[in-house]
């Protein structure tokens, strides 16, 4: 079995977006994986200096809209239909105009559930513990400040070689995250 | 969301007031909104807020539990008029809530960065009016506990189905989708300030309950990548729901014969009156809660302005439906929907027809006016008004078809009895209720979204 690293990470704290932007920049070009960037709002440019491209997620919500939209269908076909027809008037059975609105409904449904799980599962949450909360002024990660992590776990990771390159980053400081 | 880029070029525009005050930080942004709900001093105008729905609250209890022991009885609904209250007040309700989706999703894909605000209590609204909404058809089944089996599709030993044919099962299926969605986008909006209030309460229950909801949100950036995707999707996902919904609600009418609701112009009329009443109803609760948590530099001018004028948009629609309504009564050449328009001019509800026409016709024409549109007191004022004017719209529509259709011998009047008034005031005590509760525990503003509308949020050209 692998040696567990000492810490988790190494935190550096920035305190406006562009020194974020420009630092997560460099750490992506240094050739570190194992990083995330923490920041109290969206920032569209981080995801393309951590080098991030899309998500599986619309993929997903495609899939569960056809999937909620065909269960929603066939559900009414195979009530009306087969499980209970009731002859009103010698109409069709399978009248598919008047099953559309809640085929519609279903489609809807399916895709909004599926986007909401699916971002929650993807991003692992609910997670109730995450070491960056041991450093104590990781709470204003949700308030004013932004944060970049490298990992322990990263292959390129040595803990006085990162803590010396995330230095020239000019961070507000910089924080060993136990685990 | 990104409206970063957006946002830079409205703010500089000149001429126009700003989205938000300036010198306004990350951090004070923070701290604003949070602060309403970490004091732990309530002011005293919240309890008076809250005990006056409250006492709707009570009275609603006492109507459901006497409905439930008397059963629909209570009520003026008989024939011919079966459809009284409780169809007219859940289309009210529905409608109102409309305009909450509006503002989160449809603003959202148009880019419209002021509605940054007002969208969350804006989608609070929602959720509390669909609440209400959905009371009405549930309790005029008369016997709630069998309702499951008559409106879901729900695996009985009985063996049989909802009728899927009938509006009315689509309208099930569209209220209750509506209702799950306007909750999952509302919860998602809400997850980044749920952690932020988590870090920033001091006492350990809050925090334990505001942790538990954000479910370990950290703000990381492959978190916000998706959480972005989310969010766009289900905008874009709410736009035709939303329009759907009223749609379907409208079919509840369209789809029968009665003359007055055999109409193809319902769906969009429908749905334009629902936008019309839910902007009311969005200025209504804006101005007194912008005023009390002296909210002026978050919800500003700007915001008012830009909601009086989607009110005269959507009435002039409106408009334009009733003036179909009677140009179809004249042109049909059929005797009952030419008889139905007059009788709705000159029957025995006349009275409400004209108020009717006063309310949503005439009333928003106001905002043309830029003096009106900038005028709190003018704001406020027309839009109590065309709430009411869309109440009277809906009893117009329900009562005035029902009482007098193909044949004279099955006329009748509908007058509504005080068990009606106790669910329509008990609702409203419901809501007003509830959106305390809202205002106490919960961040009205998007404090992270607000965040991205400061012009520091911007990332500056490295280099």
């Amino acid at each position: 079995m692998k040696r567990r690293p000492p810490i988790y990470g190494l935190l550096a704290e920035f305190d406006n977006p562009t020194d974020l932007v420009a630092a997560a920049q460099s750490v992506h070009d240094y050739g570190y994986k194992k990083m995330d960037a923490y920041s109290p709002y969206p920032i569209e440019e981080l995801h393309e200096a951590m080098g991030m491209h899309g998500n599986k997620l619309p993929l997903l919500v495609l899939c569960g809209g056809i999937l909620g939209g065909l269960g929603g269908y066939f559900m009414q076909y195979w009530m009306s239909v087969i499980d209970y027809p009731i002859l009103i008037g010698g109409r069709p059975l399978h009248s598919w105009p008047s099953f559309i609105p809640i085929t519609f409904e279903m489609t809807v449904l399916g895709a909004a559930l599926t986007a909401v799980f699916g971002m929650l599962a993807l991003n692992g949450l609910p997670m109730p513990y995450h070491p960056v909360f041991n450093v104590p002024s990781f709470a204003l990660a949700s308030r004013d400040r932004f944060f970049i992590c490298i990992e322990a776990a990263d292959a390129k990771f040595d803990q006085d070689a990162t803590r010396r390159f995330l230095e020239t980053l000019k961070p507000r400081f910089i924080a060993e995250v136990p685990h | 969301m990104d409206n970063l880029t957006n946002t830079k070029t409205s703010l500089a525009e000149p001429d126009k007031p700003p989205i938000i005050e300036p010198g306004h930080t990350f951090g004070s942004v923070s701290d604003k909104i949070g602060s309403f709900v970490l004091t732990h001093r309530t002011p005293r105008g919240w309890w008076v807020g809250f005990g006056i729905g409250f006492i709707g609250v009570m009275l609603l209890g006492q109507t459901l539990a006497n409905l439930l022991l008397q059963g629909t009885g209570i009520w003026g609904v008989t024939n011919p008029v079966g459809w009284g209250f409780d169809i007219i007040n859940f289309v009210w309700w529905i409608g109102i809530g409309h305009a909450g989706t509006l503002i989160s999703a449809i603003l959202l894909l148009l880019r419209q960065e002021w509605r940054t605000s007002i969208n969350r209590f804006a989608e609070a609204m929602t959720l509390f009016a669909v609440a209400c909404a959905a009371m009405y058809p549930l309790f005029h089944t008369g016997r709630p506990w069998l309702a499951f089996y008559w409106l879901f599709p729900y695996p009985n030993t009985m063996g049989i189905w909802p009728q899927f044919r009938s509006p009315l099962m689509w309208d099930v299926f569209a209220v209750s989708t509506y209702g799950t969605v306007s909750l999952l986008f509302w919860f998602v909006g809400l997850i980044p300030d749920l952690a932020t209030l988590r870090d920033r309460s001091r006492k350990r229950i809050p925090r334990f309950i505001f942790g538990l909801l954000a479910m370990g949100w950290r703000g990381s950036a492959r978190h916000w990548s998706r959480y972005e995707t989310a969010y766009l999707l289900l905008a874009g996902l709410s736009t035709p729901l939303v329009l759907s919904v009223h749609t379907i609600v409208s079919f509840d009418f369209a789809v029968g014969v009665i003359p007055g609701w055999h109409a193809t112009i319902f769906p969009p009329y429908f749905v334009a009156g629902a936008i019309f009443a839910g902007f009311a109803m969005v200025l209504i609760l804006a101005i007194p809660i912008r005023a009390f948590y002296r909210l002026e530099d978050f919800i500003t001018m700007r915001h008012l302005d830009n909601m009086a004028k989607i009110i005269l948009v959507t009435g002039l629609i409106v408009s334009y439906g009733y003036t179909m309504e009677v140009f179809f009564g004249w042109y049909s050449a059929n005797p009952y929907e030419s008889f139905m328009i007059l009788n709705r001019m000159k029957g025995p509800y006349a009275t409400i027809y004209w108020l009717l026409i006063a309310c949503n016709v005439l009333a928003p024409q106001a905002f043309w006016f830029k003096s009106m549109r900038s005028s709190i007191p003018a704001l406020f004022i027309v839009s109590v008004i065309v709430s009411f004017g869309m109440w009277f719209e809906r009893f117009i529509i329900v009562v005035t078809s029902l009482h007098r259709d193909f044949l004279p011998s099955s006329w009748g009047m509908y007058y509504p009895t005080r068990w009606d008034f106790g669910m329509f005031f008990g609702t409203i005590g419901l809501f007003i209720s509830l959106l305390f509760l809202f205002l106490r525990f919960l961040p009205m503003i998007s404090i992270f979204e607000m965040r991205t509308i400061l012009p520091q949020a911007e990332v500056k050209e490295v280099k």
